[in-house]
């Protein structure tokens, strides 16, 4: 399990999103695509080492460089 | 907020001052004063004005920006036009109070292209107060395409740090950094106008009305199947029943109302007398808003459903063409609406419409699409006996009444 301070979550710019859906062949357990091939990005806290590593190759290769990762302590609202 | 009717035009300087007196200077006074009178912002998210303020002034060291949304691009709505054309010197006076209150050295009124008439207004009192040598910054007119969504806070961030209309995605917050970088108030001009009484006279006065937790005034723009429809004045603790009693009432018996605009809540007509327009109630007791303060009755014979379609056709083609779930979900839906509201559904359309509307919702960079389809949704379960008729083939006759506002045709450009 991941610190309490480094928590993070997948968050998609879906103003740069073109819908190349490699985020959904990579992190399924987090991304589905939509009926257009957009990815619905589950946004909650990732909870796992491993998660977070596939999380991370997912951002890396998104050709549009939509995805992100967030830290959750920027995110409070 | 009312007061005389100004013959021949907006009410000049000379008589706004006398009517209302001088206006104190802005400063944190005031931040605590909005906070007490329990002010909310009436572009449409009703959030309290005091906390918007406080955390622009946190970030302020002097270069904020303070931009007066009168873009309106709501086509139900016509109270910040009425507002600004009757009142200019009321909302600029609250812009004012805000650039001191936030330590501002740059105010914008921000307008669509398309209300010549409001722009012409503002700059005529704009010379007024020039030539009466109030001591305040120079204020400036920045106009935008009328479009639904150029009036969304970030797509006026954009607009007026130089670029398109459009909204953006960002994980900051215009407080911290939103005109070209630097900390941002946007707020609705008739929010704007309250600020200017409410500096003047306080927070008891403002209180009088109202609610708890809606306090205050708030105009309303009555539309539909009334019998004097317009933008009133109306007391936030008033009913939809009792505004339309008070109003002269409705033309025909109504079939529902539309409340709150494009992105409200539909209704249907036994449940209109005793709804609230107070925010909280609404969003616990009805999943509704008052929006920005629209109320649209559907005459008798009406069908919610073809009028929502119609909405929902125009929302999607008001898209800012950004987002995939946005331009590709609001297109779809409209198509298969089109089918349904027609009485020609193909098989699958109504579980289509249903997967749709849950699938686009929160995946826009601004709130778009959850509008359009919080639309949709609360016609297709107000009406939902109405809806089976349509998805059962039976023609609707609701389709050939008059009397509800149709959507404009979808605007053009976007700077």
């Amino acid at each position: 399990m991941s610190g309490e301070e480094n928590q993070r979550r997948l968050r998609v710019n879906p103003t740069l999103c073109t819908g190349f859906g490699y985020c959904a062949e990579i992190v399924p357990e987090l991304i589905s695509l939509d009926d257009w091939g957009y990815p619905i990005v589950d946004q909650s806290p990732i909870e796992s080492d491993n998660l977070n590593q596939h999380a991370k190759r997912a951002v890396a290769a998104c050709p549009r460089l939509a995805l992100l990762l967030e830290e959750m302590s920027k995110a409070a609202r | 907020m009312a007061g005389p009717s100004p013959t021949g035009g907006f009410e000049r300087i000379d008589d706004h001052q006398r009517r209302l007196g001088v206006r104190p200077a802005g400063g944190e006074w005031l931040l605590d004063v909005l906070g007490q009178s329990g002010l909310r912002g009436r572009g449409g998210a009703w959030f309290p004005t005091a906390r918007k303020w406080s955390a622009v002034a946190e970030h302020s060291d002097g270069h904020a920006v303070v931009v007066v949304n009168g873009s309106e691009g709501e086509p139900l709505s016509a109270k910040d036009r009425v507002l600004l054309t009757l009142r200019p010197h009321l909302v600029l006076d609250g812009a004012v109070l805000a650039a001191e209150t936030l330590r501002a050295d740059d105010i914008v009124i921000y307008l669509s292209r398309a209300a010549t008439t409001t722009e012409r207004t503002v700059q005529q009192a704009l010379k007024e107060r020039a030539r009466a040598g109030l001591p305040e910054p120079a204020i400036r007119i920045e106009k935008c395409a009328h479009r639904y969504i150029a009036g969304e806070s970030s797509a006026v961030i954009n607009r007026v740090s130089g670029g398109l209309a459009k909204p953006r995605f960002t994980l900051g917050r215009s407080a911290e950094k939103g005109v070209n970088d630097q900390p941002t108030l946007v707020q609705n001009a008739e929010t704007i106008a309250h600020v200017a009484l409410i500096a003047r006279y306080g927070t008891e006065w403002y209180r009088r009305l109202g609610t708890e937790s809606c306090p205050g005034t708030g105009l309303m723009t009555l539309r539909g199947n009334v019998k004097r429809p317009g933008v009133y004045e109306v007391d936030l603790g008033a009913t939809v029943g009792g505004v339309l009693a008070a109003t002269g009432g409705t033309v025909t018996p109504p079939a529902g109302a539309l409340l709150g605009g494009y992105f409200g809540s539909w209704f249907a007509p036994h449940s209109l007398r005793d709804l609230p327009l107070d925010a909280d109630r609404l969003r616990k007791e009805h999943k509704a808003s008052f929006g920005c303060g629209i109320l649209a009755v559907l005459p008798e014979g009406g069908c919610a459903i073809v009028e929502s379609t119609r909405i929902l056709t125009y929302l999607a083609a008001e898209t800012a063409g950004q987002c995939g779930p946005c331009v590709n979900g609001l297109a779809a839906l409209s198509e298969t609406m089109e089918r349904i509201a027609a009485s020609q559904p193909e098989t699958g359309d109504y579980e289509r419409v249903l997967r749709w509307m849950d699938m686009v919702k929160g995946r826009g960079a601004c709130h778009h699409p959850d509008g359009a389809v919080g639309q949709l949704a609360s016609a297709l379960t107000v009406f939902k006996e109405h809806l089976n008729t349509h998805l059962s083939g039976v023609r609707c006759r609701g389709t050939q009444v008059q009397g509800f506002p149709r959507p404009p045709s979808p605007g053009d450009g976007w700077k």
